[in-house]
């Protein structure tokens, strides 16, 4: 995957990330490899525990103390965010690396009205002109459908959830950044909110050329908004690829039954099942393929060694015993 | 035997009948204004037949989670009546009603929340069947609490009759939420969102295990969610009915595979074509229905005539004046909406 880290904006090699709980560390991320190209919408799924928001948690730096990077490197424009202080890291988030959170209520701060959301950050940022932050934070809530004067002097208990929701993604756009991150952004609205803001995400997509990772559980979601995706399982990616060849055409076994656990609206009732067994305990992994005690196709290779992530259709990579050619 | 006696007996008679009931919360703004109410449920008709499987779906604040708790007797409603059985619940002798509400039983959302921390599964298990006297001796106990984690499915038994909550992964919690709930042989089980916390790979599972258990113990349910795919799949699975909720009324409802395949009601219309689907060319094909607004109206001041007509793309004249009664379009078909019924 050399050669396409040359066209990627960001680019994560090998990296190994673990939580210390009370029984041991938890092998959060561990040895995930992933580019990031520039201009398009990478969906990344998995299972809660899977480490996708530790994954995007280690991007910004922002992992909670005692979670650690062991081992690996992501660099971002060429330069590795990993090993630069944090003084200089500064820089680089918000600016050119922002994040959409999970919950848009505890995200914003309840005593501070939105507009000081604003000022606040682009202050931290560096920037003091009032003037000309009020006036970005207006155009960009027009944009995302809010009318700015009532939402900026409007406390956040005083909106709705997709209001909430949309004002963050208006403060991570502030700075204009050139990679945003979205950790389960529509989780919690409901389904007309949840639409809205994902035809406003194609929508910003479009006319901002902005680079987007959006992670979510909820493979629709990739299937209706992503270019390409990355599946999840235990602390690693099991497939990446183009997101119609992967709905297509799903390599992987875990990403074959992920596709078919979801109770959809227009597919068979017995063509849905779900994935027997429970996601593994991340501090004593199962040895071999992470997913072989859950796995149909589980063979005498997947319980001892681990498979090497190759590429198994043009631009389609997979992590599974069942495509190596021993 | 006494089972079949009993079917008899009820044959004709729904499980549950609900007639025009309300629900009310007063709230206050401030401390000197006046009470006004929150209509979370407001005018409902509703019954639910012996073994029927029917799915409540509707946004948050639609009131599908108080309908579920007045039905199951945990919320006192402000108006109309609930028949168990042919009788009020507000009219029964003690013993009647100590019946109706252990034939009741509610499986909510947080299997997190809903488990005692500090009691095992068999301490969570055991105390229902003492109180109900389906266990006699400690022997006999051991027994029905180990065919009890049989049956959902936690096998073998003896790994988890000893296990604290926190030792389970969400799943199990579930399982054993679920086990507590039929273990006293009830006639309907409200499930208010049972897979909404459990991970994606494993809900299927879940919905199947209270499929299953309906086949074997003859249980009814009331599905609470607010997700078209799981509704979808356990009605139609269950051969059951989806009825669709807005601002306390339902505004549809009818046969599973009916309501999702060909949805009447632009409510349901929309939220349908809203809803993002596991295949990217599908999806990405869907013409969502614009509404003419996103948010959902206060509760506290809901419109007059149809409570849609403020977001309705279909708004006739009359839709803001009067409110369209449910009438039957097709075969056990519901909706209401002036659209389909003549003025």
């Amino acid at each position: 995957m050399s050669k396409d880290s040359l066209h990627s904006l960001l680019s994560i090699e090998d990296l190994r990330v673990v939580h210390q709980s009370g029984r041991g560390f938890v092998k959060a991320v561990d040895g995930v490899s992933l580019n990031v190209f520039r201009g398009e919408v990478l969906g990344i799924v998995g299972e809660s525990g899977s480490g996708k928001s530790t994954l995007a948690h280690t991007v910004l730096r922002i992992l909670p103390p005692p979670a650690q990077v062991l081992g690996g490197s992501i660099t971002f424009n060429g330069i590795d965010i990993l090993r630069i202080p944090e003084n200089e890291f500064r820089k680089f988030r918000w600016r050119k690396l922002a994040m959409v959170p999970q919950t848009a209520l505890n995200a914003l701060n309840p005593t501070m009205k939105i507009a000081e959301h604003f000022l606040e950050t682009a202050r931290f940022h560096g920037i003091k002109d009032r003037g000309q932050v009020m006036e970005k934070a207006s155009k960009l809530l027009e944009f995302l459908g809010l009318e700015p004067s009532r939402v900026l002097s409007s406390y956040p208990h005083e909106l709705s959830g997709g209001m909430r929701q949309r004002v963050l993604i208006a403060l991570s756009l502030l700075l204009d950044p050139e990679l945003l991150i979205l950790d389960e952004p529509t989780t919690a609205l409901d389904v007309l909110t949840q639409r809205f803001i994902l035809d406003l995400l194609k929508d910003i997509k479009a006319k901002l050329n902005l680079t987007m990772i959006f992670i979510t559980h909820d493979i629709a979601i990739i299937a209706d908004l992503a270019d390409r995706v990355a599946v999840m399982y235990a602390g690693k990616i099991v497939e990446v690829g183009n997101v119609y060849t992967v709905f297509k055409n799903a390599k992987h076994p875990y990403s074959q039954a992920l596709i078919k656990s979801v109770p959809s609206l227009v597919d068979k009732l017995d063509d849905m099942k779900p994935i027997p067994g429970s996601p593994p305990d991340l501090v004593n992994p199962p040895p071999g393929c992470r997913f072989h005690p859950r796995c149909s196709f589980t063979m005498d290779i997947c319980r001892k060694e681990e498979p090497p992530m190759i590429e198994a259709d043009k631009g389609c990579f997979v992590a599974c015993w069942l495509y190596v050619k021993r | 035997m006494l089972a079949l006696r009993e079917e008899v007996m009820h044959m004709g008679t729904p499980l549950i009948e609900i007639r025009n009931l309300r629900v009310y919360f007063s709230v206050r703004r401030s401390l000197f204004s006046k009470r006004i109410h929150v209509k979370a449920v407001d005018g409902i008709d509703l019954s639910i037949e012996h073994g029927e499987v029917v799915t409540l779906v509707g946004e948050s604040g639609c009131g599908k989670t108080t309908l579920g708790k007045a039905i199951a007797g945990l919320v006192k409603p402000t108006g109309g009546d609930i028949l168990f059985e042919g009788r009020s619940i507000f009219s029964m002798d003690r013993r009647s009603y100590l019946e109706y509400r252990r034939s009741v039983q509610i499986v909510h959302q947080d299997p997190y929340a809903s488990l005692n921390p500090t009691k095992t599964v068999f301490q969570t298990l055991a105390p229902p069947l003492r109180r109900w006297g389906l266990a006699r001796s400690r022997v006999e106990l051991e027994e029905r609490v180990a065919k009890l984690l049989e049956l959902v499915g936690l096998t073998p038994a003896e790994e988890f009759l000893n296990k604290y909550p926190h030792q389970l992964s969400g799943g199990q919690r579930q399982r054993v939420v679920i086990a507590r709930a039929i273990s006293v042989n009830p006639k309907l089980v409200v499930a208010d969102e049972p897979i909404t916390m459990i991970d994606v790979s494993l809900r299927l599972g879940i919905l199947d295990l209270m499929l299953e258990l309906r086949q074997r113990l003859r249980t009814a349910y009331l599905f609470v969610t607010h997700d078209f795919g799981a509704a979808r799949y356990f009605s139609a699975k269950g051969g059951g009915r989806i009825a669709v909720m807005y601002l306390g009324k339902i505004v549809e409802i009818g046969p599973a595979e009916d309501v999702i395949r060909d949805p009447l009601h632009p409510y349901t219309r929309v939220l349908l074509s809203a809803v993002p689907l596991p295949d990217p060319e599908v999806s990405r094909k869907k013409r969502p229905i614009q509404l003419k607004s996103l948010d959902i109206p206060s509760p506290l001041n809901p419109p007059p005539g149809c409570k849609f007509h403020t977001r309705c793309p279909f708004e006739v004249d009359v839709c803001s004046r009067e409110e369209p009664p449910l009438t039957e379009v097709r075969l056990g078909h519901y909706v209401a909406c002036w659209l389909y019924t003549k003025k």
